[in-house]
Order: C-alpha cells, then structure tokens, then sequence
C-alpha cells in the first residue's frame, strides 16, 4: 500500500521530561519519527516540552512547540495549527496517555484530527487491565492466574486452586506497602490480612508467583495489511521478579530451544495481530524453566526503552518502520537501510551477543534501597555486543562507568562467606558481582541457582570470567603471560588495565606486551542479516581473534567522544551535544566517527555519523578505534565528563584534540592550578583549602566559619557535595567520604549564600561569543542541575552582568578555549565570585540554543576547527537577550527511589528537565510548572502545609501571609504552626510523621493539601521527620516544594490567577520572526 | 588444531569436536539463531557442510524429541563457539557428545563470519575438514568432491504407515520420502491425515494402488535433476491426485511438468526469509533450506509463481493452474522456524477435499 495521501500536516508527541522509565529512547524514535516525515514531504508539528532533545530542533520538525505536555496546551496548538493527523506512539506512555485524553475529551474530532498507527480502540485494550485479559483468553493466550480479594479466606481459597507461592498486592497502597510473596498459607493469612489493612479500599490482588520463571520479550512489529514479523527476542539474566529496566538482558535468547522460541514468537505474532496494533509493540513472558507453560506478563502497544534496544541490538530501525507503517506502507515496502537490498519484512539475524546494563544512580543516593524489583530505578542503561557473552558482559562492567573494569568489587570481597551467601538471597543492583564472587570462593553452579534463579548457562559465563580471572592472578607476574593466555583472556573482554592488576603489572606494560605479541582488536559490522547481505551502513563492535571490516576510512575523519549511559548529572543534553557536534563537523566536509555505548540515544542511531562504534569508553577501548580509524581530530568537549577525561588518553596515543588543548582542561579540573588561574586574572572565588582528614576539614571549617561547602576535589555532577553547619556534620561527611579510598583530596569552601549565574561561551582562543546569562531562582547550596534556571536574568543589575560578560572572557582567553566552557558564578554582597569552569559543553547548551537561536554546538565546533567567532556572524561579547523569557525547570523520579531525600542540596538529584517558554517571566513559570506537572494552587480546593527548619521561619512567615491572604487554608507541623499563631497567622497543626503518621496519612490522601512547602533541617539521616514528611508528600502525590526561593515562585503563579494552558502557545519559530 | 580448507585455497582455523574424522562436502552457511539439533537432523543438509552463522552454537543441548530425523546427514558441522555446558530442561547430551554418536565431524572455534561473507562473496565452495595444517592433496580432494544421489541417502528403505493424529474420518495421505523431516509428517497428522510414507524411487502405480485421497512430496538433499525416477512417479501421481510439494518436492514437480531448475550462489538457509504470497498479498517469515530453486524464465506450462522470496524475488511457490498442484520452496512446517505459513498444509487438504468430493 503506497503512503496515504491525505496525510498532509502531523503533530508528533514527544515524551516529556527524563524520568526513571522513561528516558532518551523517546527522543531518538521521535527523531526517526520527524526524519521519516520529512522525507516524505510530510509538514511536522512537533510538541514536547524537553529542551535537550534533538527532536526539538527546528531542522527536525517544522514546527518546534516546547510546551506542556497537557491535554489543553496541546489542544491549542492543534488549534493554532490545524495539522490533519497525530502520532503519538512514539512519545511513550505520556504520548500515548495524551492521545487517549484528547480522544476522550473530543478534541481530535472537533479538529478532525486522525490518529496514525494503533487506534484508541487497540491502545485501550491493551491498556486496560481487565479488556486486555479477556481478550488474551479469547485468543488463547495465558495471562497469570489472579484473583481480587477482600477477605483472608479468599485469597487462601484462590492459593489451594492455583498453588503457592502466590504475590499479595494491596490496592491503592503507596511504594508497595503491605504486599509481599506467600510460600504457604500461614504466610498468606498474614501477608494478606496485611495488606487488606494498609489497602485504603480494603482490596488484595493475590496472583499466582512465577518469580524465578525466565523472563523473554519479543519485540514485535505489524502494517495495516496485517503483515508481521518480530525484531527480536531478549532475554532476562535476571529471571521474573525484577523489572526488565532492571534487568540485565541479552539478545538473542539464550537458553530456549527452537520449540519454546517458536511459541512464544507465534503467541507475539497474535497478540500484537489480535489488539490490531499498527507499527511497533512490545510483548514479555514468564517462560517456565522446567516446562513449556508461560504467561503474557505486558504488552506496551508502542515504541518503547526495549525497542530502542532491539534496534541498536539488530540494526533494524522500528521507530522508522513504525512512522512509515503509521503513513500507511506495509512491510514489504520498506527498505531496510543497513543491507540497502532486502526489505522490512525480513527478521534481522544476529550473529553476536548483545547485552544491556541498567546504570542506577546509587553512587549518588548512598543511603537509597538499593533492591530491585518490580519497580524500576535505572536512569540509564549501556549496551555492548560481543562474539561470546563474557566479553559482552566485561564490556558493559567497562561501559558503566562505575570504576569496575571487571567483575571484582573490594566491598564484597571483604564479605564473610556466610554474609555472602546471605547476599546471594538478595536481589539488588550488585547481584551479578555477588554471584562473581560466590563463584570466586568456589560456590556450585547448583547452589547459585538454587539461591539466585539465575539460569546455569549465565552463571557458567560467569564462572569462565572467574576462573579466566583466577588463571591470571596464578601467574607468578607479566613477563609469564604468553600469547595463549593473552589473547584467551582479550577473547573474553579482559581488560588490559584488569589483567595488568590481576597479573600484577600495569596497563602500559600489558598493552605493550600485547601489542608486542600481535594481539590487536578487530571489528565487526553489525548488518541485521549475519553476514548473508552486504551491509552498506557502517556499524561495527570489537572482538579480538577474527577478520576484521573496517571500511576504509576517510581522508580527514574526526572521532567524537559520547557520553555513555544517562545518568543524574550526565543526561540526554550531552548527546543532544555530541549529535549536533557531528551534524557541523559533516557540514565542514569532515568524515565522522562516534564513538558511544548508550542504546537509548540519537548519537547511537546508525546514520546519525559515518561510522559508529558501539564501544566503552575507557582509554583503551577508544584508543583501539583511534587506532583503526586514523582520525585527524577526536573531539572531547561534547561527552560531559566521560569525554573530557578521555581527552589526556587520546592525547598520549599521538591523537590531536579537536578544540580546548590538555594544558586548558587541565589548568580548569585541576583545584590549585585554578586557583592560581584566577589569582592571576584578579578575579575572586570562594575561600577555601583542601584537606585530607576530618581534623584539618574540622580546623579548616572554623578558619573559614560555617556554612562551609565540602566535596571531592574531582567532582563529576555534585557527586558527594554537602554543605556544613558545623563541626559535627564536617566529621560526618568525612566518614562517609573516607569510606572509599580517597587519593584526592577534600575541599573545603566557603559557601556563600548569594545568587547563582550561569554561562555557555563559544571562544576561539580569542574571541568570545556569549549566547546567554542564565540566573538560578534558587540561592547557591542547590545544584545548578537542580535550580530553576532563567534566561534572560531578572534580577541581575547591568553592573553585574557586565562583570559576567567580563570575567567569562577572560577566563575563556587564559584557558585559551577552543570550543565552548561552562562558567559558575556566584553574586554576593553586590561582588561577583566564580565557582566552577568547565571547558566543555553544558547541560544548559540545548536549551540556550533553542531560545536564543544561536547553534551553540555548531559554532563551537567551528571555533575548534579554527574558524574566528567574529567571522560567524553572531558578533562577540554578550549577545542581545530575547525578547521571550526561557525558564529551565528540573524533574525528579523521587517517586521511584524510595528513602532519597526529597529536599534539594548541593548533589544534584534530578533526571530531567522541561522548560516553560513565554512573552513574560510570570508565564514562563506558569508553563515550567504545568510542564512539570507542579499543579498551580487554588484556595478553593485546598490549603498549603508548612513545615520549615528553625533558620528559615521567619522568611517563610512571609510566604505564609500570602498565602492566607490570597484564601488558602495554611496547615504546618507544630514548630511551624506555633512560630506562624505567634505572629498572628492562623494555621492548622498537623501532627509530624512520627507524631500521628496515620493522621498525617489521612491528611494527605484526603486532598486538603494542595501543596507541601517544607525546607530542611541538616544532616542525612532518612529517620527524620521532615524527611519523613518530604517522602509521603511524593508518596501521596502532593506537590512539595523544599526551597524558599521556589516556593516564592510558585506564589507568584498563583497570584497570577491563570492555567498554563490560558498562555498561547509558543514555538520557536515565532522567537526567530 | 584443525582446519578447514575450501577449495580456493583459503583456511579457516578451528578445533574439531564430535568425531573429529576428516570429511569433504560442500559448504553453506545457515543464519537460524535456535534451532540446531533441527538443522542437524535436517537431512536436506545431506553431503554439506554447514556452518552456523550464530555464534553460541550448543547452548540446549541435544535432546530426544526435536530430530527431524534419525540422525545427522551432513558431513560437517562448523561453529564459532561449542557450549560443552547446556542448559534446558530438555537437554540429554551435549552436542559434542551428539555428533560423537552420530560420526559427525565439527569444527569449532571458527571465525564463521568470515567464512559466511567468503561463501557470501563466492558462492558454495567445496571444502575439506582436516587435522592440523591442510596440504595441497586436501584441496584436491575438495575440488573432486561431487554431491549426487544423494536423496538415495537419506529415504526410507520401505513403506510405513502412521496414523492419523486427530479423530475419525481421516485423510489418507501418501507421502514421498526424499530425506524428509518429521515436521511434515506431523503436519499432516495433527491435521487428521492416516500417512503412508513411500520410498523416493516408488513407482506411481504402486503407490495409486494403495489408495490415497492425496500426495505429499517432501523436502530432501541435492540435485533435483539427479532424481529420474522420482520425476516420472510425480509426472503420473499429478494426473491422479492432488498433490502438495515442499522444498525438493517443489523443485521436482517443476520439473515433472516440463520445468527447470538452477543452482544459487549460496542458496537461502535459515528461519528469517521473507516471502510473499502473491494471492493473499501477505508477506511472512519462513523457514528454508535450499540451494537449487525453479527457473522463473522457465516454467512449465499452466504453472503460475504463486510465493516469491522478497529479499531477491527468486520463486518460492508455483501453482498449477490444470490441476490440484501446488508446491513451495520454503518450509511451512517450520522445525525449526517460524510456523505462520502453516496454513499452506489446510489449503492443501482444502483441495485433497474438494477433488475428493469433486470425484465421489
């Protein structure tokens, strides 16, 4: 079926902000989505509020709308826009929620607005719980047996018919309380009397346990002439029980045999036939190990994480397929890119090993529940690909970033044997290092299975790496490693820095030995098709003793540097970066590379650069493809830290560095040479010193006088940052910080409580070009991540901004910058200080590109290419602000991170961001609100909740007035409340968590409380009330504001009296006009 | 150390498993990621080697029930890397232990994506297995390597009957064996057809004298060229009954009616092949096993291309338009393989039935 021709004009959803679950693989089907439009003479509309994305780009869509992502924002732009069709299966749940409402409430037909792809019909019952089931029962298809309850005798009835164990799941509880996993029915009666307790319905859902089956999913595609075909298959390391985001997955199945991959493959083909999906779907299974019974546990009628997988893992592009399915083509019309020869229609062949890593973000949440379960926690994730599964494991340990570069970890070394096989009972985010060193201390392939589920063929290639590792360590030391040994332990993905440590040497000496002996990697092409076609879309992974394909390469190719797996402080904006870094660079006539492991992402796509290497980013892994491809130039500025602190590894192997020179990153990374950098130019910073024990941090601190600011003194998004009170609370972080090796040492600074300030400068060496002051509405102590951040600034007298200006450039000039640099400042007592220089692209760059139209990464690039700044056409020094006030609002995913402090602090803990664009500051906050579903409060359907720490009393006095005077109920804890009566403001006393925790519990599901306003006292401790409170407030889905500044903010958008959705939506093409 | 030598003279270095004798066949490569113990048994592969195109080749094991066969045809089996520890609650034996039994020769350790892109790049080539470092005699030896009758290898030595898999009233089917797998004979079975599986070099008569409502031609190794005998049962069988024919089945039907066949550079070989059904205008994934496929520019008359592979539009299925006929190349019984052309073996019995009505 040739393209519907009707389809003139499309509105495409995005998926909103980063949140755990929903990350960057939206941006990159949305991105394929708006290409595939385009080619096909198709207008795009785009709407999404997520400025980090590439799909936001005005040379992806037509019409860029970055603007809540609410059914009535969006039903403006329709109105304003008129498009005849909407896509909405590409923008993950939120997209596919908000085609629902706008179906729901008659918006897209009193616009005749079609929806392409699945119809609402098939969406919902996929959807529905209950329609869902019956129809896999009409087709045969077995769901898990379950049973709503709501008395004890029930649930053991439904137990004696179906067997135990049986999962208890209370409804409407909040963070899975009360439910649990039954082994008999004394268990039971507990577990669910329980649950029926803490059930506000008084409702049990007790389904049949199948925690420990193999977990396998299918990625699944359909055309509107019925045609389908499955991607790929995957399968779970870690078996039923863990959330697949969670999960270490492999693709292909591993452990199934043609019979059971066939049915399942089949029960795929008329699950996704039968819901009439059209374009792309997702299907799981519990598979039973000792039989051929499985059950449906999901379908996700739509693009999703797994897709984005299944599409790095197999070179088949199903968010492309799934738009042109959506214009109307069927399988067989669609060519596959990658062959250039075959179509569609045909299901792609592997002929490697691939495999996922989710990247938690524990190292920042230390006292976080590290479990993992049904609930997801990854932000992030890695893929590798190997000819075998060791080395696709070791590579993803590599890719994480995590300091492990093998499958030894110290702390659990240090284990007594009991502790460990106690820790091999649980299941957390460490549990493949745990089942490394059970093996390690000679546990059975049996006893690990027992404990953990994990299938005997994944723990056996664990026990290779194991014994791989052993082997190594057994030899009396380097000069004793022989070519055999060398290149079985390369086969397996051994890392040289691993094996030097294991054989007690270092990286060089084993690099040099292996060089020596003639071991060098390969690579391999990645072709959909397992070698059967010749594929034309260069796509390669390393693997050692085989041919290798390398096309040849270009005559002047650069290397750019990604950024690897999404992380909180190293998000989706530093591939937005290194996109747009290679988009110039192809522009200047230059053969690209890219370099990066993160499956979810627009730079991983297959045609985004020349060629591109799925590969860890570690010295050595990149050294290899810097060895293959020869390239004139490696760009490092563009990757976030991962990148940068490549750059002195890519320098030593004879490599230029494309931009900003070693001397220039270093004198900015380096504390001392820092401080002698700014001495020099006479611009002044926070006094500060660096220590190493807790007494010198303690004396240090007093010298200074509290509040003091202490981190690391290599820091990588905030991580371990904490602002001290006092001495105790110095001694405190000095534990913990000292509970890692600590080679570098601790700075101790003076916190200053002014205004922060943020710029992106593009310099030449010489030249500078700034496209924007951004000022933080917070006060310093909050992470620049996690502020709101304003551009133009509001508050900022000319004098200051003029100092910005100033300062920027000089810095820029000293560290002679080729590129873009990041700089923090800080305005206190009317002086201007400077925190921090990053000589490298931002998270801030996408968003300031955006609204002020400069393309930042563009010029950048062009600068370290040698091009003048003033020669770009955008002139020097500060450019003129917009007439548009662009807000930058943080999101966070605390609802899917229990015990992680909710207030805001020096660490940064959001996962994304969305913006609020408009004519007028107020509105802009209106819409950066609404954009993170921070509902505006009314007096008329509830009150504010205070609960403030003794030091910010009497500024929240203030606030609390407002409120009240503007209708609001005011309600606070009684510290608060008493402070407020005393000074004549009437509130409310609610009893503190601890206090009357059911009281405060039925407060707050009572929806009285509009919104919690509740700043911190210090310390970490997850016992204390305020934190207690912090975490109910996202448990019960209210609204909790922990900074002064902020909620100051969000008064002035209730003081407005409007909806975002009463602002007129704005797209970036009407700043250009 | 062992290698093997193709008759070009390039080398591919491995370690041999299983019965570690020295062999000589012909080499192809197959892409199905699961499924080996069904390509091992497939006794298509009859005189081949074949190298598998995944690399984690051993992973389940060898077990009882999934042969299609009563054993393993092929001459050499070729990996990159063997599991010498499966996993399956199915798993009886390893697969070295397997061929061990069945005195096959493999090859494991072996870089297979460069030997697929070499046989992509040059088509089917001979090739010899030998311990240690080949010498030239080897590669004489693959070059005088010749397949032929090689169906006589592989088909029954004489009649059995299987009966129906489903309740009363049953089909009777005849089938030809030329090296057949199982999946066709379940097929029919679970469909409710009584068989009775005949030798390849039957003679039509003896076969019409049993009684049978239909014919089914199976699947099997070689030439089909190399199969006179066979040929002119088919040619008489076609003027009596109706009549279904898969793979080889399909190739000598073509050629019963006046057809011809050519020899592909590499053949297709896996369980990921497109093919449309130019009737239903549906396109599904098939499973195949062929090197030999049927001359469009020469059909035969009153056949009409009914399936065409969509990857390079070469004839996947013929109908013959004078007679109840029809025949395709790919493998509708799966096995393994995706299973959704299983509905040609209901269309087949659709018109085992309407003849059968037509005729009463």
């Amino acid at each position: 079926m040739p393209k519907k021709d009707w389809i003139h004009k499309v509105l495409v959803i995005g998926s909103g902000p980063i949140v755990i679950g929903q990350a960057a693989e939206f941006d990159y089907a949305g991105t394929q989505a708006c290409r595939v439009l385009k080619e096909e003479g198709v207008e795009v509309v785009l709407v999404n509020s997520n400025p980090a994305t590439i799909m936001t780009d005005t040379d992806i869509a037509d019409k860029v709308y970055l603007e809540p992502l609410t059914a009535g924002s969006v039903e403006r732009i329709i109105a304003r826009e008129r498009p005849d069709s909407l896509l909405a299966s590409l923008g993950g749940q939120t997209g596919l929620n908000l085609a629902m409402e706008l179906d729901e409430r008659g918006v897209l037909q009193k616009y005749g607005v079609t929806l392409l792809g699945t119809n609402i019909d098939s969406i919902r019952r996929a959807e529905d719980r209950e329609e869902f089931k019956n129809m896999m029962l009409s087709i045969g298809e077995p769901c898990i047996d379950s049973v709503i309850v709501h008395d004890v005798q029930s649930s053991v009835d439904f137990a004696n018919e179906y067997g135990y164990p049986v999962i208890v799941r209370p409804a409407y509880t909040l963070g899975g309380t009360g439910g649990g996993i039954a082994e008999d029915e004394r268990q039971l009666r507990e577990i669910c009397a329980d649950g029926l307790r803490s059930s506000r319905v008084h409702e049990n859902l007790i389904e049949r346990s199948v925690a420990g089956w193999k977990e396998i999913e299918y990625e699944v595609i359909r055309d509107g002439a019925g045609n389908c075909i499955t991607v790929c298959n995957m399968e779970n390391f870690d078996p039923v029980g863990v959330h697949t985001g969670d999960s270490i997955v492999v693709a292909p199945s591993q452990t199934l045999r043609d019979p059971e991959h066939q049915m399942l493959r089949s029960a795929s083909l008329n699950i996704i036939s039968a819901l009439g999906i059209e374009g792309g779907c997702n299907v799981q299974y519990a598979l039973s190990p000792d039989s051929m019974d499985y059950y449906v546990i999901e379908v996700n009628p739509r693009v999703s994480r797994s897709s984005a997988l299944a599409s790095k893992a197999t070179g088949y592009p199903i968010a492309k397929v799934t738009t042109r399915i959506a214009l109307g083509y069927t399988l067989d019309e669609i060519v596959n890119g990658v062959t250039g020869e075959t179509y569609a229609c045909a299901e792609p062949t592997l002929d490697y090993v691939v495999l996922k890593f989710p990247r938690w973000p524990f190292d920042k949440f230390v006292y976080a529940d590290k479990h993992i379960g049904t609930k997801m926690k990854a932000t992030g994730e890695i893929m590798s690909i190997g000819v075998n599964f060791e080395s696709a494991l070791l590579k993803a340990v590599r890719s994480l970033e995590t300091g492990r570069d093998c499958l030894v970890t110290p702390q659990l070394e240090a284990l007594s044997d009991e502790a460990l096989q106690e820790r091999l009972r649980v299941i957390d985010t460490e549990r493949s290092f745990v089942v490394a060193e059970a093996l390690r201390r000679g546990a059975s392939l049996a006893g690990i299975h027992e404990a953990t589920k994990i299938d005997v063929w994944f723990l056996k290639k664990v026990q290779n790496i194991v014994r791989m590792e052993q082997a190594l360590r057994a030899l009396p030391g380097v000069e004793a490693l022989g070519y055999d040994e060398l290149l079985a332990a390369k086969k397996l993905g051994f890392a040289d820095r691993a094996i030097a440590r294991f054989v007690g040497s270092d990286e060089e000496t084993v690099r040099q030995a292996r060089e020596r002996m003639g071991i060098l990697p390969s690579f391999r092409m990645v072709d959909t098709c397992g070698g059967e076609f010749e594929a034309v879309s260069p796509y390669f992974y390393s693997a050692y003793g085989v041919a290798t394909e390398t096309v040849e390469a270009g005559k002047k190719t650069v290397v750019v540097l990604g950024s690897g797996p999404i992380r909180i402080g190293q998000g989706i904006e530093f591939d937005y970066c290194s996109v747009h870094c290679v988009w110039a660079l192809k522009r200047a006539g230059y053969d690209t590379v890219i370099v990066n492991n993160n499956p979810e992402t627009v730079s991983t796509d297959f045609d985004t650069a020349d060629r591109l290497y799925f590969e860890p980013l570690t010295a050595e892994d990149v050294r290899n493809v810097l060895a293959v491809e020869r390239p004139v130039g490696v760009v490092c500025q563009f990757g976030g830290q991962t990148a940068i602190k490549l750059a002195k590894a890519v320098r030593d192997a004879g490599y230029a560095i494309l931009g900003t020179d070693l001397g220039g990153i270093d004198t900015a990374e380096d504390r001392e040479l820092f401080n002698e950098l700014l001495a020099e130019l006479g611009i002044p910073q926070p006094k500060g010193t660096t220590v190493f024990t807790a007494d010198e941090a303690a004396s240090a601190a007093a010298q200074l006088g509290y509040p003091v600011l202490v981190r690391p003194s290599y820091v990588l998004g905030g991580q371990g940052m904490e602002i001290a009170y006092d001495e105790k609370h110095i001694r405190e972080y000095m534990s913990i910080i000292n509970l890692n090796v600590q080679e570098h040492p601790i700075l101790v600074d003076k916190y200053l409580l002014g205004r922060e300030i943020e710029v992106d400068a593009i310099c030449d060496g010489d030249n500078v070009l700034i496209p924007g002051i951004m000022e933080h509405v917070e006060r310093a102590g909050i992470h620049s991540g996690d502020s709101i951040s304003v551009y133009p600034p509001q508050h900022l007298a000319p004098r200051i901004q003029r100092m910005v200006t100033d300062y920027t450039v000089r810095v820029a000039r000293r560290l002679h910058v080729r590129g873009l640099v990041n700089i923090q400042f800080i305005e206190h007592a009317g002086d201007l200080y400077i925190i921090e220089v990053n000589p490298r692209s931002s998270r801030t760059v996408p968003y300031i590109s955006k609204v002020t139209g400069i393309p930042i990464v563009e010029l950048g690039v062009r600068a370290s290419l040698g091009e003048k700044v003033p020669a770009m056409g955008y002139g020097t020094g500060l450019y003129p602000p917009a007439p548009t006030v662009a807000v930058k609002m943080p999101v966070f995913s605390f609802e899917k991170l229990p015990e992680v402090e909710v207030s805001l602090g020096p660490e940064m803990k959001s996962t994304g961001e969305a913006l609020g664009l408009a004519p007028t500051a107020a509105e802009a906050y209106l819409k950066g609100f609404a954009s993170t579903k921070t509902a505006i409060p009314h007096p008329e359907e509830g009150g504010v909740l205070f609960s403030i720490a003794d030091h910010d009393k009497r500024e929240a006095l203030e606030l609390a007035e407002t409120f009240a005077a503007l209708g609001f109920e005011i309600y606070a804890t009684s510290g608060t409340a008493h402070s407020f009566n005393y000074n004549y403001v009437g509130a409310h006393t609610v009893p503190r968590p601890g206090e009357d925790t059911d009281a405060l519990a039925k407060l707050l599901d009572s929806g009285k409380i509009r919104l919690i306003i509740t700043t911190p006292t210090h310390g970490r401790d997850p016992q204390r009330a305020g934190f207690r409170l912090r975490r109910m407030a996202v448990e019960y889905g209210v609204p909790c504001i922990t900074s002064l500044d902020t909620a100051k903010l969000l008064l002035g958008c209730v003081k407005l009296g409007k909806q975002a959705e009463d602002v007129p939506p704005l797209g970036l093409h009407d700043l250009i006009l | 150390m062992a290698t093997l030598i193709l008759e070009d003279g390039s080398r591919y270095a491995g370690t041999l498993f299983g019965r570690k004798a020295e062999v000589t066949g012909e080499v192809v490569f197959t892409t199905g990621m699961t499924g080996y113990q069904e390509t091992l048994t497939d006794p298509s592969y009859c005189g081949q080697i074949v190298c598998m195109t995944y690399p984690l080749i051993g992973n389940v094991g060898i077990n009882a029930i999934d042969s299609e066969s009563v054993g393993v045809y092929m001459k050499g089996f070729v990996v990159s890397e063997l599991c010498d520890t499966p996993s399956n609650w199915k798993c009886e034996k390893t697969l070295d232990r397997y061929l061990d039994e069945q005195g096959v020769t493999g090859l494991c350790g072996v870089d297979t994506r460069a030997l697929t892109r070499h046989v992509r790049v040059y088509g089917m080539l001979r090739g010899r297995i030998v311990a240690g470092e080949p010498t030239e005699a080897d590669v004489e030896a693959a070059r005088a390597f010749v397949l032929h009758d090689q169906v006589a290898r592989c088909t029954c030595k004489a009649p059995y009957d299987l009966p129906a898999g489903g309740e009363g009233g049953a089909l009777r089917i005849a089938v030809m064996d030329f090296g057949l797998k199982r999946g066709i004979l379940r097929s029919l079975q679970a469909r409710g057809c009584a068989l009775r599986v005949y030798p390849a070099d039957t003679p039509a008569r003896d076969i019409l004298a049993d009684g049978c409502d239909g014919v089914m031609l199976t699947n099997g190794p070689g030439n089909p060229e190399d199969n006179p005998k066979s040929i002119e049962t088919i040619r008489a069988l076609m003027d009596e009954r109706p009549v279904f024919g898969i793979c080889l089945g399909h190739q000598l039907m073509a050629l019963a009616m006046g057809g011809h066949t050519v020899k592909m550079k590499y053949g297709h070989h896996g369980a990921n092949h497109p093919v449309k059904d130019l009737a239903r205008g549906t396109c599904s994934v098939t499973a195949q096993n062929h090197c030999f496929m049927v001359d469009p520019q020469r059909l035969p008359a009153g056949a009409q291309v009914s399936h065409v592979n969509w990857n390079d539009q070469t004839v996947e299925g013929v109908r013959y338009t004078d007679r109840p006929a029809f025949s395709v190349q790919f493998h509708p019984e799966a096995c393994g393989g995706p299973r959704e052309t299983a509905y040609l073996f209901d269309d087949f019995l659709d018109m085992v039935k309407k003849e059968g009505a037509r005729h009463a």
